[in-house]
């Protein structure tokens, strides 16, 4: 039974943030009371016409750029039929054997070894309306309808769910980064669809299963690891595997079965004959290259070899992008590297979290960042200042102050003063003779029992180097 | 005003009745008055709907003359638009069941631009379910009668289009074109009808039956009439991607009667001058052969041999994106929902096998049938290939001759009610105006004399895309000859002047 | 060319058209002789030929990311047969 290999492939959906829908000008604003960002269009009236949105396909190629793709000087839209409710025209312009980016791949790290997962295709198409399930009926509110949308389909290279987890993980982080997609899995902006199946080596592959609409890194990982669970056990009790959609009960943690494909493909496709096909050209490809940002991988070598940070500060740093470009706004200001890069990861990232903010929404940008970094760097606050300076910095009433003027003002200067420190650390000799007699005695760590007590005296003020030293020199002097 | 006065009233041209409201000696008001009263008098059921804002809006355009603030050379002209255009806040039913009460929240460009010309809109006509048919008797509203002889049929799918302008109750009418809904209901029914060049006139707001065939056309009693409409309604809409962007000629300019006829190129396709057209019909074109080359016209014989494949690729392409189109008619969001019915996938099903009729259904699953899993290389694909083919057929004959003509059906019309053996016999009726579509060129009917039983006959000039302006010269010098009185029994535009 | 009454019946359900029996036999003669005019293609020789998709040469035809104001919900429910003051409603769907 061990012997069984997973394949999984992924298909990932990411609306596209636009600010008009892929074929009318309604807006794609998210949670606008339902059916009030609707036209004739985007409800499929009889009699309207789609006009694509140039942007999507930007955005698509952008994608696909970032992702090593290859591009498709000619492209087109198709049509795929299928009547249900949330799809007004019962069919969805998408497109089926000419995508506009094909042949591409997404390195992903896992355990410390990196992996190449191949991109099969990504493509266009618009987005679904959404379905309000009800006791009696079910509502229709198709605001969401012909949102634009990006399908990246993965090559069945992975093979555990951890590797899905990374996959998601990465993609998503690089599709922030090229700014085509908000990402918001709680709001549906980044969904994906896992396809597995399991075979001996050397066999063919097995039957395939498909989770559809996870919208979390987490579902996706926990769906895969329950459906090769699900599948070796099958196979194991010598039952027959079938070829299902399935739903993912995150709550309850089980997959069932939505329904039972008894036909490998119902729909029925052809050209969309509305929509005049995309031609771009190498020049077009090469002028949305020149937009695309530095991509994590890159920053990441770039962090490590021009700073001398970690690879985990490195790859800590480059998770958010604009928390990464924060750091590097800091360091163009000839800030210290390492200072920036511990109060992102520090105290920057706990206020965001304890405010629910998002990472976007840092409140200064990093020339404040190079101006507080150099106060703790040339001595001039502690880092506990730095850190009451930061929080200060998230209120409204400090918006747009400069760290050094906040420190003036709330008197949060280190004592540098060499008298005043030493008279300091005299008290606390003269107040604490038990500690005293224990460094004398040879534990020299309870040295930093009577700095924390110097600290405590000057209010944090007091340059904590210089405490230690000039206690070092009271005592053993 | 007697009944003569307003016999000679109603029968006035676009042109001639846009000359008289000029003068100041008839008025929107009355025109309109009158086409309302003969609407409610006529039998032959050519409208579904009747503006009940039509006066109103004739006395408006009276106004706008009065002050010197007229919109257009036509603003008052009462006119109808085929039941397939979508009017704001007026019944678009498509004739058929299934959007019986539909009323769309927009216009189509093409009656949004006609109404910033001014023109009264008089009401919908009536038309082939979903413009399915070649007959207008798959109406859910009834069939039309011809005009020219009630017990037949006025062709379609826009017949109700050139019934109006056939027995008067509108000045011209607008008709959609995907096979030869505009050009056969116009020669079944006498008067003049053109399918322009694909994206030539913008598709927005008309409910589609084949989306890369289908082209709106105007119906009209003369060629001048033709002429002066389709510059209304060309030109480049930014909301039909199809839309061409080339600039809009005068149309009226190159038409010159006889005399646009010297030097002029002509083919004559064989293909379609063979057994599969009625004697009569055939001996009118070969009169027009002749006639034209007394009137300096280069006549020649040819041959396109892809022509023969054009039906089939006709039928699966229409089919697939008819069935593709009408997927929409779901009971969910406009439009008819059945009664009594268990589940979304039952609602769903009988509210589309209620609603559509025998006609709608035939085509979805010939359409369904050929995009389904295992027949689209058979069928879909090939007709794109032979497609390909027919456009280069027709570009190669459009390197020898300036247009093409043709009969513009084969038979004239048939008895309202005809037993035909199975439905593939009315398709073929279809045979000498789809292949226009298929590679989406210019064509025109004109009225061309009459058949053995004096029954309307019409010919077809067809020319290389965007060329309206040299098939409409042509036709005009047709129409020139046909009123010379040299065929029997002919009245065509001759009824009018 | 053979339709059968199965292939109708089967091509039905993926149009979503209920049929009767014979209402699917009537049709199965009707779409085979229909059909019979598509099988001419079959004659032809179509190696190496480009399908053509659209009837004019036009390409990239887009419209700027812009946004326009949407219609208002009454007018967008207006013609829904079943509705209630915000949704169109349809029976249960179970996905
Ligand atoms: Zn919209």
């Amino acid at each position: 039974m061990s012997d069984y290999k997973a394949v999984i492939g992924l298909e990932v959906h990411a609306e596209l943030d636009t600010a008009s829908k892929i074929y009318c000008g309604c807006t794609t604003a998210f949670g606008g009371e339902e059916n009030t960002h609707v036209c004739p269009i985007c409800l499929g009236l009889p009699g309207a016409l789609p006009l694509l949105n140039r942007k999507v396909v930007e955005f698509c190629i952008k994608a696909g750029l970032a992702l090593n793709c290859k591009i498709n000087n000619y492209s087109r839209q198709d049509r795929k039929h299928y009547f249900y409710p949330d799809l007004p025209k019962s069919f969805q312009t998408s497109q089926l054997d000419l995508p506009i980016c094909y042949d591409g791949y997404l390195d992903i790290e896992v355990n410390g070894q990196t992996k190449r997962i191949g991109i099969t295709r990504i493509h266009i198409e618009e987005d679904a309306g959404k379905l309000i399930h009800g006791l009696t009926g079910t509502r229709v509110d198709y605001n969401r309808g012909a949102t634009g949308l990006i399908e990246i389909v993965s090559e069945p290279d992975l093979t555990n769910p951890d590797e899905v987890y990374a996959y998601m993980e990465t993609l998503r982080q690089v599709l922030l980064y090229t700014g085509v997609s908000n990402c918001k899995m709680e709001e549906g902006s980044l969904r994906c669809d896992v396809n597995v199946s399991i075979h001996r080596e050397g066999e063919p592959f097995g039957v395939r299963t498909e989770m559809k609409n996870l919208n979390s890194l987490s579902a996706a990982k926990a769906a895969a690891a329950y459906e090769i669970k699900r599948q070796k056990q099958v196979l194991a009790e010598g039952g027959d595997l079938f070829q299902a959609t399935l739903r993912w009960d995150d709550a309850k943690g089980i997959n069932y079965v939505m329904r039972v494909k008894e036909h490998a493909d119902e729909y029925y496709y052809f050209p969309e004959p509305d929509i005049m096909p995309i031609v771009i050209t190498p020049e077009e490809v090469e002028a949305i290259r020149a937009t695309l940002p530095e991509l994590p991988k890159a920053r990441q070598q770039r962090y490590k070899s021009q700073y001398g940070l970690s690879d985990y500060d490195a790859n800590i740093l480059t998770v958010s992008k604009a928390l990464s470009d924060l750091f590097d706004q800091a360091v163009a200001c000839e800030a210290p590297a390492k200072v920036c890069a511990n109060f992102i990861m520090g105290d920057i990232t706990r206020l965001l979290n304890e405010k629910a903010l998002q990472p976007e929404e840092v409140p200064f940008g990093g020339k404040e960042l190079a101006e507080l970094a150099n106060l703790i760097s040339q001595g001039a606050i502690s880092s506990s200042a730095g850190s009451k300076v930061v929080e200060l910095l998230f209120q409204p009433e400090f918006a747009g102050k400069a760290p050094k003027a906040i420190v003036e003002e709330q008197n949060l200067g280190q004592v540098s003063d060499q008298g005043a420190i030493k008279a300091m650390c005299q008290q606390v000799i003269d107040a604490n003779p038990k500690v005293v007699e224990d460094y004398r005695g040879g534990k020299k760590q309870a040295i930093s029992a009577l700095v924390g007590q110097v600290m405590k005296a000057s209010k944090g003020k007091a340059n904590p180097a210089m405490a230690n030293q000039l206690l070092e020199e009271l005592l053993n002097g | 005003m007697d009944n003569m006065q307003k016999q000679e009233l109603a029968s006035l041209t676009l042109t001639q009745a846009a000359g008289l409201l000029a003068k100041g000696e008839t008025s929107s008001s009355e025109l309109t008055q009158l086409m309302l009263e003969r609407i409610a008098a006529s039998d032959n059921n050519a409208y579904i709907t009747v503006n009940a804002e039509a006066m109103a809006a004739a006395e408006a355009a009276d106004a706008r003359r009065r002050t010197g603030q007229s919109l257009s050379l036509v603003d008052g002209v009462p006119m109808a638009l085929k039941d397939n255009f979508c009017v704001r806040g007026m019944k678009t039913t498509c004739a058929s069941r299934m959007l019986e009460n539909f009323v769309p929240p927009y216009t189509a460009a093409v009656a949004e631009k006609l109404a910033d010309a001014g023109t009264v809109l008089l009401g919908k006509v009536n038309m082939d379910e979903f413009a399915a048919g070649n007959a207008t008797d798959t109406s859910y509203f009834g069939p039309t009668k011809n005009p020219r002889d009630p017990r037949r049929v006025a062709g379609g799918s826009s017949g109700g289009s050139a019934a109006a302008v056939a027995e008067d109750t509108a000045y011209f009418t607008m008709g959609s074109d995907t096979g030869g809904s505009v050009r056969q209901p116009a020669a079944f029914c006498g008067v003049v009808g053109l399918k322009p060049t694909y994206g030539r006139v913008s598709r927005y707001g008309v409910v589609a039956f084949a989306s890369s065939l289908d082209q709106v056309g105007p119906l009209n009693k003369t060629v001048e009439d033709c002429a002066l409409t389709l510059s209304l309604i060309a030109g480049c809409d930014p909301r039909d991607a199809s839309s061409l962007p080339s600039p809009v000629p005068d149309y009226l300019a190159g038409l010159k009667g006889a005399e646009g006829l010297k030097g002029l190129r002509v083919g004559v396709p064989q293909e379609y001058m063979g057994p599969g057209i009625q004697e009569d019909i055939r001996q009118n074109v070969k009169k027009l052969i002749s006639d034209l080359q007394a009137a300096g016209a280069l006549v020649e014989e040819c041959s396109l041999p892809q022509l023969e494949y054009a039906l089939g690729a006709y039928y699966v392409i229409s089919s697939a994106e008819f069935s593709s189109n009408l997927g929409r008619f779901d009971g969910v969001k406009y439009g008819y929902r059945a009664k009594g019915y268990d589940g979304y996938d039952d609602m769903l099903r009988r509210s589309r096998s209620e609603a559509f009729g025998d006609e709608v259904k035939r085509r979805i699953l010939l359409g369904t049938y050929t995009l389904s899993a295992g027949y689209f290389d058979a069928y879909y694909l090939r007709a794109q290939k032979a497609r390909t083919l027919i456009i280069e057929d027709f570009r190669r004959a459009f390197g020898k001759y300036d247009i093409l003509l043709t009969p513009t059906a084969p038979v004239t019309p048939w008895l309202l009610g005809t037993a035909f053996a199975d439905p593939s016999q009315v398709y073929a009726m279809d045979m000498c105006t789809v292949s226009v579509n298929v590679a989406g060129l210019p064509a025109i009917s004109v009225p061309w004399g009459v058949d053995r039983d004096g029954l309307p006959v019409g010919v077809q000039l067809i020319g290389p895309a965007l060329s309206e302006d040299r098939i409409l010269q042509a036709a005009h010098g047709v129409e020139a000859l046909a009123n010379s009185g040299q065929i029997p029994g002919q009245k065509g535009g001759a009824a009018h002047v | 060319m053979e339709i059968t009454k199965e292939t109708v019946l089967k091509v039905a359900g993926l149009a979503k058209l209920n049929l009767a029996e014979e209402e699917a036999q009537r049709l199965a003669h009707e779409m085979g002789k229909i059909v019979g005019f598509a099988g001419k293609l079959a004659e032809m020789d179509l190696e190496g030929v480009q399908p053509t998709t659209h009837a004019v040469k036009l390409e990239n035809v887009f419209r700027a990311d812009e946004m326009q104001p949407s219609y208002p919900r009454e007018e967008i429910l207006a013609n829904g047969p079943e509705r209630d003051e915000a949704c169109f409603v349809v029976p249960k769907v179970v996905e």
